[in-house]
């Protein structure tokens, strides 16, 4: 409206004729008249109504923060995290925004650096004083704010798969804990592929070994058994030793957790050692369409990826999210399961201020649990008691063109279940 | 049962003693091809490091360089001349040369080339030139790594025996780490330039009094040692990553080698290669992937322990 009226003052130049004037300025006002059903229902929720802990909310806005890496090693994977909440808040402000209030994001830089994220996380919510904060990627950095979102009592929604074993009053887990992903997959590939003997591989650091406790818990307890387990300095890009080792141990499953740049390694390498991956089964929770192209859609062809989500699934709502995010980003983009999962933070905390009428945090910690979201590209999820979400998980089979066959979903939704009796 | 697969008689249970043998056949090549990796990788170094005594920081990223243009090449010729296709790694591997050459070039130029008596200071500038060039590549290639598609050739493997198998990339990184070294060795103890690339390390100020151009000697032998980064960083796209910071994979293992084969010699840094890749070969087929590591490395620290020097000495009078 001000720009309206500085045009106004324009026109009108240098004659000053009063009359002109008012009716200038009230033509000029005019376009207020078109917002009114938004401000009438920001007026119905007064900004000292639903919001009482002096967060940045004003009669129109409500700032958000966006926490990624976008320089370093880490800005390869938290790139599409960035795109699709972007793409989310984009899509909540054409329908009018949160409350009545257009969602304002102030986006920061984690850099790849751990110290760097607690940093930048306590500015978003001591300076910026954000009602919630989408971001973080690796588990260590979301161990490196969780102490700030929680001492300065903050909302974060994170959306990678992750180990587990962890449960916070300031977090949403858009992503899936260890057991959701891992269970369900090793059961269908045991069943599926009559597998007895299984080989651990994965990078050395907290979220392939603590998956890999849990597989192996189970596979242990199912009577198979696991022929090898091995863990690679993250980096490592020498697979040729493990190849034969795997050779000599012919396993039915290589189950896979590497990550970052030695995935391309392992995969390329693999396949150079003449393991063919449409005779030998190999699992992995670890790539999604995102590293496949790095990896090679040629290379890795034939392989098993476990997630709740493949940028293949056929249902209207993911056709309408896929379009959304090309047209956003350009046609080439690919979308993997943490990028779905990214997508979804935005919307389970509009779902949540509505229901709570309230941007406070702690109203909205307490309004979470329950929240149902029809509309997610992965279908219908719903967030537990433990701020987990309650979410199907598939296996999709790796096709030569970067993209997955899904060929298995389980039949209900999972049961988030980040502390599992009898998997520590 | 709970026991890890890591002792040797549980491995080896059960098998034939021909399957043994192919086993250990191929983890014989494993180790070979690891040598050849980082012969091809330390070569660059060796020169650079070795006989120049920069400290080059961004010897990673002059080999991401190469990789990027192995990229464009193959996106290039698959879209524009796809009859070319199969031999187009040659060609790659030659303009990687010339990219990451006159990089280096470049770079010695602007910057080394004022730092030659602070070595320590061309530690920090290399460092941060390899900040900046990763910054330049996620601009203008992405954050995302990309994928370079190889010939079908190279990829797959070759059968010796039933049952030994060899990967033909790790055969062809083997060769091409021999054509390199031969090049290298002619080049450098062979030609009238390579007695002047010694001539300047061994005495810079003797070396420009007999009418040796020093400084065009410094800036083609950083060029080269660049360049043949830059072609390790093209054959490394048949084993590795090529994204923004692929480079640091290599870099630490880069720097293991040459140091420890004595900076100045570049048999040494080849018998250095030998004794790393043997090593943590064989250590990672009867350990596991990590303990291995650690393994190799404080070998390495003890040995140098004991002779800071490196393996090898090049005896000079100063």
């Amino acid at each position: 409206m001000s720009s309206d009226k500085m045009d106004a003052d324009k026109i009108i130049g240098g004659v000053p004729s009063p009359l002109r004037r008012k009716l200038l300025l009230g033509m000029a006002a005019l376009p207020a008249v078109a917002l009114l059903p938004r401000g009438a229902l920001a007026q119905a929720l007064p900004t000292d109504a639903v919001n009482t802990t002096k967060l940045a909310v004003t009669d129109g806005t409500v700032k958000v923060g966006i926490l990624h890496s976008t320089t370093g090693t880490m800005a390869i994977s938290e790139t599409g995290s960035v795109q699709a909440e972007k793409l989310a808040i984009a899509q909540i402000n054409e329908m009018g925004g949160v409350l009545g209030r257009k969602i304002e994001v102030i986006q920061e830089d984690g850099a790849s650096d751990w110290p760097t994220f607690a940093e930048k996380a306590r500015k978003l919510l001591v300076e910026d004083k954000v009602a919630a904060v989408f971001g973080c990627w690796t588990s260590a950095s979301r161990k490196a704010v969780l102490p700030v979102f929680e001492q300065y009592n903050g909302m974060l929604y994170y959306p990678t798969f992750y180990e587990g074993l962890e449960q916070s009053k300031n977090v949403i887990y858009t992503g899936q804990e260890a057991t959701q992903q891992i269970l369900a997959g090793l059961d269908w590939v045991s069943k599926e592929k009559k597998a007895k003997t299984f080989f651990l591989i994965g990078s050395d650091y907290i979220w392939p070994r603590t998956s890999n406790k849990i597989a192996r818990k189970h596979i242990e307890m199912h009577g198979q058994k696991v022929v090898g387990e091995e863990y690679f300095p993250l980096g490592h890009t020498q697979f040729n030793s493990v190849i034969n080792k795997i050779k000599l141990t012919k396993p039915d499953v290589i189950y896979a957790s590497v990550v970052g740049g030695s995935n391309v390694a392992f995969y390329k390498q693999l396949k150079a050692a003449g393991i063919d991956l449409n005779k030998q089964t190999l699992m992995t929770i670890s790539v999604t369409e995102d590293e496949m192209l790095g990896i090679g859609g040629e290379n890795i062809a034939g392989a098993y990826a476990c997630m709740k989500y493949f940028q293949s699934l056929k249902n209207p709502n993911n056709e309408k999210f896929v379009a959304a995010f090309k047209k956003m980003w350009g046609g080439e983009s690919v979308i993997g399961d943490v990028t779905q999962a990214a997508y979804l933070g935005p919307w389970l905390w509009k779902l949540t201020a509505e229901k709570a009428k309230s941007f406070d945090i702690d109203k909205i910690a307490a309004a979470s649990p329950g929240i149902e979201f029809t509309g997610a590209p992965e279908g219908y999820v719903r967030i537990h008691e433990n701020h987990h979400l309650w979410s199907k998980t598939r296996v999709g089979r790796a096709r030569t063109d970067g993209q997955f066959d899904m060929v298995y979903e389980t039949a209900d939704l999972i049961e988030p279940n980040p502390f599992p009796k009898g998997y520590q | 049962m709970g026991a890890r697969v890591t002792g040797v008689p549980i491995m080896f249970e059960g098998y034939s003693l021909a399957e043994l043998g192919s086993i250990f056949a191929m983890q014989g090549f494993a180790g070979l091809i690891l040598f050849s990796v980082f012969v091809l990788m330390a070569l660059g170094l060796a020169i650079i490091f070795g006989q120049m005594g920069v400290i080059n920081m961004a010897h990673g990223e002059f080999m991401i360089l190469g990789a990027y243009v192995t990229y464009l090449c193959s996106t290039f010729i698959s879209n524009y001349a796809p009859a070319l296709f199969p031999v187009y790694f040659f060609i790659a591997m030659a303009l990687a040369f010339i990219a990451s050459g006159a990089l280096g070039m470049l770079v010695e130029w602007g910057m080394i080339r004022f730092l030659y008596r602070r070595p320590l200071d061309t530690l920090l500038a290399t460092w941060g030139l390899s900040l900046i060039l990763q910054q330049v590549f996620r601009s203008v290639f992405g954050a995302r790594e990309v994928g370079v598609v190889l010939p079908d050739w190279l990829m797959g493997s070759v059968a010796v025996t039933d049952t030994i198998e060899v990967p033909i990339n790790g055969l062809f990184v083997m060769a091409l780490t021999m054509a390199i070294t031969i090049v290298i060795y002619a080049v450098m103890f062979r030609s009238r330039w390579g007695q002047g690339v010694r001539a300047v390390m061994q005495n810079r100020v003797m070396a420009g009094a007999v009418g040796i151009n020093t400084e065009k000697v410094d800036r083609y032998t950083f060029g080269l040692g660049c360049g043949i980064a830059g072609v390790a960083g093209s054959a490394f796209t048949m084993i590795g990553s090529t994204g923004p910071t692929s480079g640091q994979l290599y870099i630490v293992d880069t720097f293991l080698v040459v140091v420890f084969g004595g900076a100045q010699s570049l048999i040494g840094t080849i018998a250095s290669a030998f004794t790393i890749s043997q090593a943590q070969s064989t250590m990672e087929f009867f350990l596991s992937g990590s303990t291995a590591k650690v393994l190799t490395l404080l070998t390495v620290v003890v040995i140098l322990m004991l002779r800071p020097q490196g393996l090898f000495v090049l005896k000079v009078r100063r």
